[in-house]
C-alpha cells in the first residue's frame, strides 16, 4: 500500500515540480467532452434539455481550444504527462501548434453541427444519443490530435470510432445498417493493422512515447531498419483506410450517405481528416526516414486518390454520394502534401485539412438544406433551388468554388501551396494531378449547381421555365436560426481564409516546421537534454 | 429457465453476485481485481436475476436506466483525475486519504473513485446489453 516504510528516489520516476493550471488546458478539450458527454447520457430522457446542455459543452469546448491555441503560441509546444510520472513512462499530452489548430476548427465545426443538429435530429435521435455521442467523438478527435503518445492516439481514434458507429446507426433504417456494416468491418481491420503496427514499433524500441520513438528512430542503423519500414508500411496502410485513400475508399461513399445529414456532416469533416493528421504525425514527426523510403509510393496514391475522388464525383446523381467523392478528392491533395514532405508542403496540407474539415461540413449541411427546400438528394429529382432562396444558392457557389479550389475562397490557397511544393521537389505530375482533380471537381460541383439551382424544375423541365409544382411544402420547418446560423458562420470562415489567408498560413506554417524539424517538440518532452 | 429451483435460488445468487463484486472491486488497487472485472460480475449477477424473473423486474429493482448508470460512472472517473489541479499535479496524479478508523488504517484515493466509476461504467453498458437482449427473447 501507500505507506511502506522503504524510502524511494521519487524524482528519478516522477515530476515533482508545480505544474502550472494553465498547463492544464492541454487536457481540457478531452475532460469537458467526457464530463458533458456523460451528463447527457444521463440526461438523454429529456429530450429538449439535450440541445441546450449539448451546445453549451460544445461551446465550452471551442472555448478551451482558443485559449489552448493562444497558450501554445504564446509559450511554445506544451507537454503534460499523465499521473505526474516522467515521459517516457507516463502517457504524454505533447500540444504543439499543429494540433492546436486542428483541434480549435474541429471544435468549431462540432459546435456549428451541434447547433444544426437541434434543427434536424428530432427527439428520437435525441433520446438515442445525438449529443452524448457527438461529444465523446469529439473527445476522441481532441484527443488523437493532443496526444504525445502512439498507444495513446489508438485508444482516441477506438473512441471516435465507436461513438462514429453509433451515430451512423442512430434512426437505425434499413440502409443505414448497411451502410454501418462496411463502415464497420473496414474501420476494424483498419484499427487492428494500427494496433499491430504499433505492437510492432514497441518491439523495435520499447517505448510508445513519439519523441522518444523519434530520437530512437533517428539513430537506428542495421538489420532493424527494414523491420521499421515495414512497421512504416503498415502503418499508412491503416491510416490511408481511415483516411479513405485509393485503393480502399470505397467504404466512405458507400456509408456517409446513410445516416441523418448533419451525422454525414461530422464525418466528412472530420473523421478522414483524423486518418490524415496520424499519417502528418507519425511519417513526418516521427519516421521521417520510412516517409523519404515511401514517397513514391505515396506520391502514387495521392494521385490515385485525387483522381477517383474527381471522377467519382462526376458520376454521381445524389448529393450525398457525390460530396462523399469530392471528400476523397481533398484526401488525395493532404496525400500529396505528406508525399513531397517539405515544410512548404507538409504545411500546404495542413491548410488543406482546416479548409476540408470547414467546408466538407458546409457542403453537407447545405446538402440537408437542399433536401428540406427542394425535397430530394437527387440531382434529377431538384430543381430551381435558385428561385426558392437566393441567398443559400449564394451560399452554396461560394463553398462549390472553395471545394474546387477556386479563389478568393478558402481552399485556393493551399492548394496553390501544395502545386508549388510538389514542382519545387521535381514532382510535376503531383502538381498536374491537383489541378487536374480540382477542375473535374468545379464540373462536379457546377453540375449540382445547374441541375439543382437554375434547372426551373425536377428533370425534363425546359429551359427557362419554372417548374408550377413544388416538390414539397418544407420551407415552414425552416424559419429558425438553427440551420442557417451554422451554415452561415462556416461560410464566412470559408470567405475569411479565402480573403485573409496570412493567419492561417502563419499557424500551418508553424505547425509544419514543428514536425518536419521536431527539435521543439522533443524538447518540450524530455527537456533541454532532448 | 423458470424453473421453480431457479427462481428460488436467483435472488439469493445475485444477491451474492453483488456482493463478491463489491469486495472484488476494493481488493484490485493491489490485488487481482479492480471495477473492470468487479462490473462484470455484477452485470452477469443482474442478468442471471433478469432470466430468472423477468427483465422487468430487474429495471424496477436497479431503479435508474443502466445507460445513466454508464453515465454516471464516466461523469465520476472523469472528475476523479481533476482533483489534483488543486496541488498542483498534472491530471490524474493520485491524492491518498489515509486515516485510522477504530485501530483499522482506511485509505481513500482517487483511483479507488476512478475504480468505482469503472465499475459503474461496465455494469450499466453491459448490464443494458444482457438486459435489451433477454427483453427481445421474451417477448
Amino acid at each position: 500500500m501507500a505507506g511502506s516504510s522503504v524510502t524511494v528516489d521519487l524524482s528519478q520516476a516522477m515530476i515533482t515540480a508545480h505544474v502550472a493550471a494553465a498547463d492544464w488546458l492541454v487536457v481540457a478539450p478531452s475532460l469537458i467532452t467526457i464530463l458533458g458527454g456523460s451528463l447527457c447520457l444521463m440526461l438523454r430522457k429529456h429530450t429538449s434539455l439535450q440541445p441546450k446542455l449539448g451546445n453549451a459543452f460544445l461551446g465550452l469546448l471551442v472555448l478551451a481550444n482558443l485559449a489552448l491555441l493562444a497558450r501554445v503560441l504564446d509559450h511554445g509546444i506544451i507537454t503534460m504527462v499523465m499521473g505526474n510520472w516522467l515521459p517516457p513512462f507516463g502517457i504524454a499530452f505533447t500540444v504543439d501548434t499543429l494540433g492546436a489548430t486542428l483541434s480549435l476548427i474541429a471544435s468549431i465545426v462540432a459546435f456549428c453541427a451541434g447547433i444544426f443538429g437541434s434543427a434536424t435530429v428530432d427527439a428520437t435521435g435525441r433520446r438515442y444519443g445525438f449529443y452524448p455521442f457527438l461529444l465523446l467523438l469529439m473527445t476522441g478527435v481532441c484527443g488523437a490530435f493532443l496526444t504525445g503518445d502512439i498507444f495513446n492516439l489508438y485508444v482516441w481514434f477506438e473512441v471516435l470510432l465507436i461513438s462514429s458507429y453509433g451515430l451512423l446507426i442512430l434512426g437505425n433504417d434499413r440502409i443505414q445498417l448497411d451502410g454501418a456494416v462496411k463502415y464497420g468491418v473496414l474501420n476494424l481491420i483498419g484499427t487492428n493493422l494500427f494496433l499491430i503496427a504499433t505492437g510492432l514499433l514497441y518491439g523495435i524500441f520499447g517505448t510508445l512515447n513519439m519523441a522518444d520513438i523519434a530520437m530512437k528512430a533517428a539513430a537506428l542503423e542495421g538489420a532493424a531498419t527494414g523491420t521499421l519500414a515495414t512497421v512504416a508500411a503498415l502503418y499508412f496502410l491503416a491510416f490511408a483506410m481511415k483516411a479513405a485513400a485509393f485503393p480502399v475508399n470505397f467504404w466512405l461513399p458507400a456509408s456517409y450517405h446513410t445516416p441523418n445529414v448533419v451525422v454525414s456532416a461530422v464525418f466528412a469533416g472530420l473523421l478522414t481528416k483524423v486518418g490524415v493528421y496520424a499519417l502528418i504525425r507519425v511519417f513526418v514527426l516521427i519516421l521521417p526516414e520510412s516517409r523519404a523510403y515511401m514517397a513514391d509510393v505515396i506520391a502514387l496514391v495521392a494521385i490515385a486518390t485525387l483522381m477517383t475522388g474527381a471522377i467519382g464525383a462526376l458520376a454521381q446523381s445524389e448529393v450525398r454520394r457525390l460530396l462523399g467523392y469530392v471528400v476523397i478528392a481533398g484526401i488525395g491533395a493532404m496525400l500529396a502534401g505528406v508525399a513531397v514532405g517539405s515544410t512548404l508542403a507538409v504545411s500546404g496540407a495542413v491548410f488543406y485539412a482546416v479548409h476540408s474539415i470547414i467546408v466538407m461540413t458546409a457542403l453537407y449541411m447545405a446538402a440537408g438544406v437542399m433536401k428540406l427546400i427542394g425535397g430530394s438528394y437527387d440531382l434529377r429529382k431538384l430543381g430551381g433551388l435558385y428561385n426558392k432562396n437566393a441567398a443559400f444558392a449564394a451560399v452554396f457557389l461560394v463553398l462549390a468554388f472553395a471545394v474546387s479550389g477556386l479563389p478568393p475562397f478558402s481552399g485556393f490557397w493551399p492548394k496553390i501551396i501544395l502545386v508549388d511544393a510538389a514542382f519545387a521537389d521535381g514532382r510535376a505530375w503531383l502538381a498536374a494531378a491537383i489541378l487536374l482533380s480540382g477542375f473535374l471537381t468545379t464540373l462536379a460541383m457546377g453540375r449540382v449547381w445547374i441541375f439543382a439551382f437554375w434547372r426551373g424544375g425536377p428533370e425534363g423541365t425546359p429551359d427557362g421555365e419554372l417548374a408550377t409544382a413544388t416538390a414539397t411544402e418544407g420551407s415552414a420547418s425552416l424559419a429558425g436560426g438553427a440551420i442557417w446560423v451554422p451554415l452561415g458562420i462556416l461560410t464566412a470562415l470559408v470567405i475569411y481564409f479565402g480573403l485573409q489567408p496570412e493567419w492561417m498560413l502563419e499557424l500551418s506554417t508553424q505547425g509544419a516546421s514543428g514536425v518536419v524539424e521536431p527539435l521543439g517538440y522533443l524538447r518540450s518532452v524530455f527537456g533541454e537534454q532532448g | 429457465m423458470r424453473t421453480i429451483i431457479f427462481r428460488t435460488i436467483a435472488p439469493y445468487l445475485s444477491a451474492l453476485m453483488v456482493l463478491f463484486s463489491i469486495f472484488v472491486l476494493l481488493r484490485g488497487h493491489n490485488e487481482p481485481g479492480g471495477g473492470f472485472i468487479g462490473g462484470l460480475i455484477a452485470a452477469s449477477a443482474f442478468a442471471i436475476f433478469g432470466i430468472a424473473c423477468g427483465v422487468a423486474s430487474v429495471r424496477r429493482a436497479i431503479y435508474f436506466h443502466p445507460m445513466a448508470v454508464a453515465g454516471f460512472g464516466l461523469f465520476m472517473a472523469a472528475l476523479a483525475g481533476v482533483l489534483s489541479i488543486f496541488k498542483g499535479q498534472t491530471f490524474m496524479t493520485s491524492q491518498w486519504l489515509i486515516f485510522d478508523f477504530f485501530g483499522v488504517e482506511i485509505a481513500l484515493s482517487t483511483p479507488m473513485v476512478f475504480d468505482i466509476g469503472v465499475y459503474l461504467v461496465v455494469v450499466g453498458a453491459i448490464g443494458s446489453i444482457a438486459l435489451a437482449l433477454e427483453e427481445r427473447e421474451s417477448d
